[in-house]
């Protein structure tokens, strides 16, 4: 898919934008039930701005319920969630969220997909974005005649399109072939390095948390049991004995819960 | 003649035994023509009755009628669906006695109105409208309770909401839905006004079929028939025409 040329990103039209820098996120002492299911219990937590976080866990440990939360559609049973000290509703920073399925909506073309939400001339801009993700051949194509991976890209580029201070990500690659998936890590990846957003990813792929993650978070049962840093220089390759190793511990950690 | 060309001609074997048959028994007055009249005897019958341009005005009656019942019941039925579909108290409040209404046949109502209506206009568009408001009302709620939740929840987080959200989320999401509502309404409206034209009219195809019956002009009520048939099979092209254009993004129109 060609070499896309990065530097358009950096100059984007001023009157869409509303706050484009990254946002530092507290947790305190979140607690999220639903009715007598306990689903996070007491989970306090600093994501710097910029930092890209990767949250590891078995399935139904809570990891969505934690993005959910932080994306403000999803309020916290106890406790309070704020971006940049300012709380997630009053605060003028702006969360996007890209999931396992695409949710691509099949009556829109792949420009008005990308452009969901959006008001005045984004046109231009969407189209530079699609750019950016390899598909603006594909710009006028019902999005149900793309692949897998292809739609995932385009969610990819609606979700930058409103130049997130912080993106979501759950479980995005996890419906894809390898291949595909590598390729979608190394765009990401180019992205968030372009753009500076903070980024929030849930992933079953271990590989995937530690190729991404400035910081690699373990949910059990609600509960945050590891927290470590990762501060391989990128871009980041398995053939590095070190985070091999990284790989294994966490690994362990998993299974030994 | 290869196998292709014979596939092609089989299915018109029977209309073109059944015409010439019928022409035969016209002609040789095996049957009275006063109750079987001859093809030529009605397509002649028909074309005096274009040229005189008396039959575009009992069209123009019926095709009026039709309209406005389909127009008013149509777009009562929509908003109907439309609103309880969004909001929970209004389906609380009003779906049981819609349910229940929509058990009644809309022709059973036809002595009440004609008692309520007289015999007037007002009656058949009444009765029209009762017909074609429940498909429309039922396909609308379905289609609008059955998006997914999850496109809903994405395209809230993508700043949409009030009339953005219904006109680029709800409405194209139901549309699929709304249109097989429609289509079965079509049906309805077309069986309705048959029956409805021949209670007491001055105008529409349904009174030149009465008058036929009375002079025993059974060429003209054969014309009217094939009318109503015509009309019913363009309603329906004309329907799916739109339903091709308007979800063109949907996987059964994508080539
Ligand atoms: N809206 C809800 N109502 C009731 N229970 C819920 C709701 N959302 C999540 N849960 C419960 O919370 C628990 C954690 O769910 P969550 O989706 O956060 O898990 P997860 O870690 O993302 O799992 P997976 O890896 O399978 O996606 C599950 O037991 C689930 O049943
Ligand atoms: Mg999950």
């Amino acid at each position: 898919m060609g070499e896309p040329s990065l530097h358009v990103l950096e100059d984007r039209s001023k009157e869409k934008v509303e706050n484009s820098d990254a946002v530092r996120i507290n947790l305190y002492h979140v607690q999220k039930s639903f009715g007598e299911k306990v689903v996070l219990q007491d989970i306090s937590l600093e994501i710097e701005a910029g930092q890209f976080v990767v949250i590891v866990g078995k399935s139904g440990s809570g990891k969505s319920t934690l993005l959910r939360l932080a994306s403000g559609l999803e309020k916290p049973t106890s406790g309070d969630i704020t971006f940049n000290d300012i709380p997630i509703k009053n605060s003028p920073a702006k969360a996007t969220m890209m999931y396992q399925d695409s949710r691509l909506l099949p009556w829109k073309s792949v420009l008005n997909n990308v452009g969901l939400g959006l008001r005045g001339n984004w046109q231009a801009e969407a189209e530079k974005t699609l750019e950016h993700v390899g598909l603006l051949p594909f710009k006028d194509e019902w999005p149900s005649k793309l692949s897998g991976g292809q739609q995932q890209r385009v969610a990819l580029a609606r979700a930058l399109m409103h130049n997130p201070s912080l993106l979501l990500l759950d479980e995005p690659l996890s419906a894809l072939d390898a291949l595909t998936r590598m390729e979608m890590q190394n765009l990401i990846e180019k992205l968030w390095l372009d753009q500076k957003f903070t980024a929030l990813l849930v992933t079953h792929d271990v590989r995937e948390a530690i190729k991404l993650g400035d910081r690699i978070i373990l949910i059990e049962d609600g509960e945050i049991t590891l927290d470590i840093e990762n501060e391989a220089s990128r871009p980041r390759s398995f053939t590095d004995s070190s985070l091999t190793l990284l790989e294994n511990n966490i690994l362990e950690r998993i299974m030994n819960a | 003649m290869n196998k292709k060309a014979i596939q092609q001609i089989i299915p018109w074997v029977i209309p073109i035994c059944f015409i010439v048959g019928w022409q035969l028994i016209a002609m040789n007055e095996w049957v009275s023509t006063q109750l079987i009249p001859a093809p030529i005897t009605v397509i002649s019958s028909a074309f005096t009755l274009i040229t005189s341009g008396e039959l575009l005005y009992h069209m123009q009656g019926s095709i009026v009628r039709a309209l406005i019942g389909l127009l008013i019941g149509g777009g009562i039925g929509f908003i109907l669906g439309v609103v309880n579909g969004l909001f929970k108290f209004s389906y609380n409040f009003t779906d049981t006695s819609l349910q229940m209404v929509r058990n009644i046949p809309n022709l059973a109502l036809v002595p009440l109105v004609i008692i309520w209506f007289g015999i007037d206009e007002g009656a058949k568009i009444f009765l029209v409208s009762i017909g074609v408001m429940f498909p429309i009302y039922i396909n609308t709620l379905h289609g609008i309770r059955n998006i997914d939740a999850g496109y809903i929840e994405m395209s809230k987080m993508y700043g949409l909401k009030g009339w953005r959200l219904f006109r680029e989320i709800l409405l194209p999401g139901a549309l699929p839905s709304i249109f097989v509502g429609l289509r079965y309404s079509l049906g309805i409206m077309w069986l309705t006004l048959i029956v409805a034209e021949t209670i007491a009219t001055t105008r529409g195809i349904g009174y030149l079929a009465m008058t036929a019956q009375e002079f025993m002009q059974s060429d003209i009520i054969i014309i009217t028939i094939i009318l109503y048939a015509l009309f019913g099979k363009l309603a329906d092209m004309l329907a799916r025409w739109g339903e091709r254009r308007a979800l063109s993004w949907h996987e059964s129109y994508i080539q």
